[in-house]
């Protein structure tokens, strides 16, 4: 009997274990914990990215007070695409319009983070590189030709990727991506941009499940009940049994 | 008398309640040996319960609506008091489901439950289990990702490759050529009325069951045996009560199994994108095809086998054929499996061993379903699926051949 036991765990446990490759994504470290690193995020997101991208399920109320800010800080410094603090993040251009202006219609961003996973947003924010073959200059080494220009760029500064010749699995020469190197600085430093890829990936962490702190809170007390409750159902039982032979 | 007495007498006269009662609980006799594996029954119509409530209130705020699904399922996840907690709870129970049912059937193939006077028992289960997966891939279809359309696509698809009839079926299937409102809004039909055929089911599963008793793991009869328990003299003396014993019992196990449920609600709601997959976080896209589709966990056993086997001619229809094979060949397990004893404590090692290879293989199917096919998982799942059926036909000769041990008269501790 606990033979089979092992042998079944034995079995399932390295099934999970192996799961997706891909390219290499670097690990986003974020903090939901962190408010003000969820108010930064915001910022960048209401700044630079709410003008093509709209994240149509999430509320500027709900924002408010899950980020720890009065809804009168939001009206003043995060609002630029509404007047009502309880509307949703909606953008201005429709997608008629987006497909003349990109050729494609920026996704919307409410789960964004759900569908593609954080450490794959982090990756993306900090990946753009300089390619003239493209309509914007640029490239992405995480979105292989992205419909977007890169919009932070700013900040980072421009940067190029280096590639190195390997054999792929057929043996021919295959150009895989190896390092970036700056071109010219940015208004930020490096490690300040990668706070700021950070800060902009925890806020559609946030935005992609607006619920995830609070049901991890009230998930503690959830299962503190259970393991109460089944030690005494389990009592119970032993009680009940105790003439059973 | 008092009023109680009174009242329940005035019922009786009426209806057989404290007769159903007895016979189905307090004077039920389950073989007192029931371990762990016997969770799974109770188990299951704990999940069923919650499905069918979780789902009534999904469908209060849903809308089955290919403009407004996905969209409506944001609502609930965000605007709806309590709604992701509904959400995740249905999404869980769906997975906890299969989880619960592979651990049942699994039980019933180690302890010989499929055995005499147990087929039809057996049978029934089946076809719940035909039934779940049913409403299983019609609900999934609901929150109309990209996963739930293209996973709806290609099984659709499944249903084109019939030869001769197939392109029809296809089409009175979705009710359109392609996934459409149509389909979303006939597939949320069904799937709000399969749950109470389902529970219909269960319940002509448990009239079977106390019609011939419960198994247990000796697979000993212990209607067979000595009569006689402190409760009664005519009672098999290795029986006890169903209640109080097992129902305080399966209280204790369902506190255990809630404890798991709760931390993947609460903690791992998408269980590492196996029980909500991440591409279903992208709305349902027709002109955009996922790079790799694969249905949800439960269901890549079968679809690696469906996978494994080659085209005819280009017609995909063997493959389809052997999937369903692969469900249906458990309708006779019940005469395929020709040991002497029924439990696989007095089985040989060799059955032993092609059990155990079994439970190995199907998680190896289950794995190979999830992955894109390569050269290499493709002579896997062939070698998989050719062990999936020969554990089945083969059955009549290696059951027969296995050294079994005596069974005892009477079921062990």
């Amino acid at each position: 009997m606990k033979k089979l036991i092992s042998a079944f765990l034995l079995a399932v446990v390295p099934a999970l274990g192996m799961a997706s490759g891909g390219a290499h994504l670097d690990h986003a470290d974020i903090d939901m914990s962190d408010q003000a690193s969820l108010q930064r995020g915001a910022k960048i997101f209401m700044n630079y990215c709410l003008s093509c991208h709209s994240a149509k399920y999430q509320r500027f109320n709900r924002m408010a007070k899950d980020l720890g800010l009065t809804e009168q800080e939001v009206k003043e410094n995060l609002m630029f695409t509404t007047d009502k603090i309880g509307d949703t993040m909606n953008i201005a251009m429709s997608a008629d319009q987006a497909g003349d202006w990109f050729g494609t219609v920026p996704p919307d961003l409410s789960v964004i983070s759900r569908a593609r996973g954080v450490d794959w947003l982090y990756t993306y924010f900090r990946s753009f590189y300089q390619d003239d073959s493209r309509p914007f200059g640029v490239n992405n080494i995480v979105f292989p030709d992205v419909g977007m220009p890169h919009v932070l760029w700013e900040l980072q500064g421009p940067q190029k990727a280096v590639f190195k010749t390997e054999k792929d699995a057929a043996g021919n020469d295959a150009q895989v991506f190896d390092h970036f190197e700056q071109i010219t600085p940015g208004t930020m430093s490096p490690e300040e941009y990668d706070g700021t890829a950070r800060d902009l990936t925890a806020f559609l962490s946030y935005v992609g499940e607006p619920i995830q702190m609070e049901r991890q809170r009230l998930g503690k007390w959830v299962l503190l009940f259970i393991a109460v409750f089944f030690v005494i159902a389990y009592m119970l039982k032993k009680e009940y049994w105790k003439d059973v032979h | 008398m008092s009023m109680m007495q009174n009242f329940v007498g005035w019922i009786d006269d009426r209806f057989p309640m404290t007769k159903v009662w007895n016979e189905h609980l307090a004077q039920y006799y389950a073989p007192k040996n029931f371990n762990f594996w016997y969770f799974m029954g109770s188990l299951a119509m704990l999940v069923l319960v919650i499905q069918i409530l979780t789902g009534v209130w999904l469908a209060m705020s849903y809308k089955p609506d290919a403009e407004m699904a996905f969209g409506s399922v944001e609502y609930i996840m965000r605007d709806v008091d309590w709604g992701w907690l509904i959400r995740y709870m249905h999404s869980t129970g769906a997975s906890a489901f299969f989880v619960v049912i592979y651990l049942h059937m699994f039980r019933g193939l180690m302890y010989g439950s499929h055995r005499k006077p147990r087929e039809l028992l057996w049978i029934i289960g089946v076809i719940i289990y035909l039934a779940m997966m049913a409403t299983a891939f019609m609900g999934y279809l609901l929150p109309w990702g990209q996963m739930s359309y293209w996973g709806a696509q290609v099984i659709v698809n499944l249903f084109s490759a019939v030869p001769v009839i197939g392109p029809d079926l296809g089409v009175w299937i979705r009710g359109d050529y392609v996934i459409s409102d149509a389909t979303l809004n006939r597939f949320f039909a069904l799937h709000f009325l399969l749950p109470f055929v389902l529970a219909a089911l269960v319940f002509v599963h448990i009239v079977a069951l106390h019609k011939v008793g419960s198994n247990n793991p000796d697979g000993i009869e212990i209607k067979k045996g000595p009569k006689g328990n402190r409760w009664s003299d005519t009672a098999p003396a290795d029986g006890i009560p169903f209640h109080p014993y097992y129902s305080v019992k399966d209280i204790a196990g369902i506190a255990g199994f809630l404890f798991l449920f709760a931390a993947v609600v609460f903690f791992a709601p998408e269980m590492g994108g196996y029980f909500i997959e991440h591409p279903n976080f992208e709305p349902a896209n027709p002109l955009k095809t996922p790079d790799h589709i694969a249905p949800v966990w439960y269901f890549t056993p079968f679809y690696a086998i469906l996978r494994a086997v080659p085209s005819i001619m280009g017609s995909a229809f063997p493959g389809v054929v052997a999937m369903f094979g692969s469900i249906l060949v458990m309708f006779f397990l019940p005469w395929l499996d020709r040991s002497p004893v029924k439990s696989v404590r007095y089985k040989g090692t060799l059955y032993k061993v092609i059990l155990g290879l079994f439970v190995v293989d199907f998680m190896v199917l289950g794995f190979l379903g999830t992955q894109p096919t390569t050269d290499l998982y493709i002579i896997m799942a062939q070698i998989g699926t050719i062990y999936y059926f020969a554990f089945f036909l083969l059955m009549p000769i290696y059951s027969t051949m296995d050294k079994t041990k005596p069974v005892p008269e009477r079921v062990t501790e």
